[in-house]
């Protein structure tokens, strides 16, 4: 017999109310990611070429920088909000589950950390 | 942890296209989530200079790469229109057992139209890496 109230001992099982933003952040993501998705698919199509040239011209532009920093940004955090329920629909133990998610947000973290760093480094400097 | 009822129950479903649909969703997300190295590589190559630059787009010319990319376009296009399906579900409406199932084919379709629009593009261009 718990000595706990009936209601301490259902808190923190749900969702807490922290599923809602999950979800609804995942939603804000995927909105911002058609546009920008097809910005970025249509603007690559659109080089002459894809050399080292023409992608730097077109990547040190403020616009083009802008938006891929904030196309990888969105495109992580909606890669990482994914990852991470598929890992918690089928991964079912409890250690193997928690170091996944764990190393799942650290890549995602370093992915769009490297995005950013170079994008900038193009934005800012001739690119080496 | 005590045991509590647990999703996804794959198992007790009658198979049906709209369950496709729906894997298919997740699969190709996962893709585009492997797909995001792939790109960060890219652009961390265009700056580090041409010559990592021209090593990339030699390893992203192997017939296995182009593959992988090819594989990347027919992701996206799937996720994208897939995606926005999901979208229109969650103002409430397309719910129905018909019409999910009809809007399962539009987006089929739709996602075909698109990668063939991309393919003809880059073929007709010729720039693919």
């Amino acid at each position: 017999m718990s000595l706990n109230t009936p209601l301490r001992q259902v808190l923190g099982l749900g969702s807490a109310r922290s599923g809602v933003q999950h979800w609804w952040l995942q939603r804000l993501t995927s909105v911002a990611l058609v546009p920008l998705s097809i910005w970025f698919t249509v603007s690559l199509l659109c080089l002459p070429a894809l050399d080292h040239a023409t992608v730097t011209a077109w990547m040190s532009q403020g616009l083009s920088a802008l938006l891929l920093v904030l196309l990888v940004l969105t495109a992580t955090w909606h890669s990482r909000l994914g990852v991470q329920v598929v890992i918690e629909d089928y991964v079912h133990g409890a250690g193997a589950r928690t170091l996944l998610l764990v190393l799942a947000g650290f890549a995602h973290v370093f992915l769009a950390a490297a995005a950013v760093f170079a994008i900038l480094k193009l934005a800012f400097g001739r690119g080496a | 942890m005590p045991s509590r009822p647990l999703s996804p129950h794959l198992s007790v479903y009658k198979f049906k296209y709209t369950l496709v649909s729906s894997i298919l969703n997740r699969f190709s997300g996962i893709a585009l989530s492997v797909g995001l190295i792939a790109l960060t590589y890219w652009l961390l190559a265009v700056a580090s200079g041409a010559r990592a630059q021209a090593q990339a787009q030699a390893l992203l010319s192997t017939p296995l790469a182009r593959l992988f990319l090819a594989a990347m376009v027919i992701a996206f296009c799937y996720h994208l229109v897939a995606g926005v399906r999901h979208l229109v579900w969650d103002t409430g409406r397309g719910l129905e057992r018909t019409t999910a199932q009809k809007s399962a084919w539009l987006v089929g379709l739709l996602s075909i139209v698109l990668m063939l629009l991309i393919f003809y593009w880059l073929w007709r261009g010729g720039h693919a890496p």
